[in-house]
């Protein structure tokens, strides 16, 4: 198969589309995971924490 | 310096050397012209660096106990750096805003025209002053939130320091008369293979800083610095491939040519509004507005869609530059499709922004700092809803190389990130230095309204003077021909152009102030004890003295 200008061209049209809506899809499911909401309500309160020099 | 080990004074020593060996180098081939004056900078830097090290390379080890600190000088280096850029860097927007009002500024000199302080001015403002702060905020968050001291104490460094002399070679440079003709990458090709060596250090800094972190979670701030730093990096090396016509010139040419060089332009151009002027800068929103305000951001799941979306559809909105011409028509469509859809998480951002200041809006109104974080994203939101709204093709056909497309740039660059910006440093200053609170909170407070108040005069300027602009060149008379002349315009423009240049101004004046806060603020007599209850984080030899709160 030739890999011309226009092969790049229906790459993009078509599976330029999909991977969007794959990524998109997997976005929402690691954010919306059950099993994430600790981990994300700790961080969102984490940087309060008033303690100043790194972690041992 | 004295934090440095042994074994970094010695690889600090042998870069310094070799660089010097490189501008000898450079200055030796390039004789009188720009690259040789350029070698003899770098070679100027390198020993003066290079004195700097070794005034205090004998020195005693430095203390183990250091690694219980985060490591924040090259954070204080980097807010002088960040301000005197800003100071610079809007000088030149100023004076390059007075010379379109008033021509007879440029001194009929060919170093002070227009086309030559105009990238001076916009190189200064971007990569001077933002990059600067963007590096210096990078190494304050990255250090907090990860709970963990950088990686090492050499990388800090040679990062920011090597970060400046890129600024420095690039913007003199342009008063040279070098310049690749590519909107913002005017620099060249030497600076921007420098460009990529820092560029690489700061990425594997920050990604072996993340990996010694001791919070399970990579807080959401960081994700955008990471963002900031490997898209940078991917557009900087792919739009400016070039092949220069000698070693011993300045000069190249682009590997892309005709339309693909336009196309691989504005792919790297709005990407770097995207990811150098927008990812990075949200990063200081979800980091220091959460903390001044002292609330937890709004929703924090909101924030990790709005960063994917971001991410996602900025890299395909480039085009969207390019209506109108020899692009073809399907890739105007889809710059102009995924410009609307990014109105999306854009406003999703600055909603979450607002929403995280509900019940806080009355420290919006007592505290200046917190005010300027605010009215930044407000700013964010309004560039965003324009920028989504010029990309449409029908709209860009009045708009299009109009002021209103400066005066949307500016909308974003002056309320956007020049506001969070100094908000952020605002925030940073008093608590790298363990201060209780800036030298002067009216001074906050007056360089907020010089701010507000030349943000709106430039911008309101600019949209009057770019929709006039648009409607004259698109008037024609019964018989169809042009009404008026480009000199007409001109004409029209004229008191707008002044009315811009006293906007930029008092933004100027505004930088001054803030330096000059900043200044006294380290000056003042050190460490007031940490009051209870205060917004700064405490410090861990402070915090055994308890005082009145303020």
């Amino acid at each position: 198969m030739d890999f011309t200008h226009d092969t790049i061209v229906a790459i993009s049209k078509s599976w330029g589309l999909f991977y969007l809506i794959g990524f998109s899809i997997c976005v929402i499911v690691y954010t919306f995971l059950p099993s994430n909401r600790k981990r994300f309500e700790s961080a969102e309160r984490e940087i309060f924490d008033k303690e100043d020099g790194p972690w041992k | 310096m004295g934090q440095l080990t042994s074994g970094e004074r010695d690889l600090a020593g042998l870069v310094l050397v070799f660089m010097a060996v490189i501008g000898i180098a450079m200055a030796a081939m390039g004789g009188m012209e720009p690259l040789g004056i350029h070698g003899v900078m770098v070679l100027l830097c390198s020993v003066g660096l290079l004195f700097v090290l070794m005034s205090s390379a004998f020195g005693p080890a430095p203390d183990p106990a250091r690694l219980s600190k985060y490591y924040d000088d090259p954070i204080k280096v980097g807010v002088g750096f960040t301000l005197a850029w800003a100071i610079f860097g809007m000088f030149i927007g100023v004076w390059a805003a007075a010379q379109l009002a008033w021509p007879s500024l440029n001194f009929d000199t060919s170093w002070a025209s227009f086309g030559r302080i105009r990238p001076a001015h916009t190189s200064g403002v971007i990569f001077g002053f933002g990059g600067n702060a963007l590096i210096t905020t990078s190494y304050h968050v990255v250090q907090r939130t990860s709970r963990a001291r950088l990686a090492d104490q050499f990388s800090p460094w040679f990062v920011l320091l090597g970060f400046n002399l890129f600024c420095l070679i690039a913007v003199s440079g342009y008063f040279l008369g070098v310049t690749q003709s590519k909107e913002y990458a005017e620099a060249e090709w030497y600076a921007d293979i420098w460009l990529v060596v820092v560029w690489v250090a700061y990425f594997v800094l920050y990604v072996r800083t993340l990996a010694r972190r001791k919070e399970p979670h990579i807080y959401v701030a960081n994700w955008y610095y990471m963002a900031f730093i490997l898209v940078v990096a991917i557009l900087h090396i792919v739009n400016n491939l070039a092949v220069p016509i000698s070693f011993t010139q300045a000069k190249s040419y682009t590997i892309w040519a005709g339309v693909q060089d336009s196309m691989v332009q504005w792919w790297y151009g709005h990407n770097a509004v995207a990811f150098f002027l927008t990812a990075g800068f949200l990063a200081m929103l979800y980091y220091y507005l959460p903390k001044r305000a002292e609330r937890p951001i709004f929703s924090y799941r909101l924030s990790i869609l709005s960063f994917w979306g971001i991410t996602f559809f900025y890299m395909w909105a480039g085009s969207h530059h390019l209506h109108y011409t020899a692009l073809p028509h399907w890739v105007q469509n889809l710059g102009m499709t995924f410009s609307v859809m990014l109105l999306v998480p854009s406003w999703a951002s600055a909603g979450n922004a607002l929403l995280t200041l509900n019940g806080a809006w009355h420290k919006v109104r007592d505290d200046a700092t917190l005010r300027f974080i605010m009215m930044a994203a407000f700013f964010y939101g309004l560039s965003t809803f324009e920028g989504s709204f010029l990309a449409i093709r029908p709209v860009n056909s009045l708009s299009h190389y109009t002021d209103w497309t400066v005066g949307h740039v500016h909308a974003g660059a002056l309320g956007w990130v020049a506001m969070i910006t100094f908000g952020s440093l605002y925030t940073l200053v008093p608590s790298i230095w363990k201060r209780q609170r800036m030298y002067s909170a009216t001074l906050v407070e007056v360089h907020f309204w010089l701010a507000l108040v030349g943000t709106l005069i430039y911008v309101f300027a600019m949209w009057n003077s770019g929709i006039i602009q648009g409607l004259m060149w698109r008037t024609y008379s019964e018989d169809n021909a042009l009404v008026y002349s480009f000199v007409d315009t001109l004409v029209a423009m004229y008191p707008y152009y002044i009315a811009r240049a006293f906007g930029g101004l008092l933004f100027l004046i505004g930088a001054v102030v803030a330096s000059y806060n900043v200044w006294m603020t380290v000056r003042s007599p050190s460490p007031a004890p940490s009051p209870a209850g205060d917004d700064l984080p405490i410090g861990e030899h402070s915090a055994t003295v308890p005082s009145a709160a303020e």
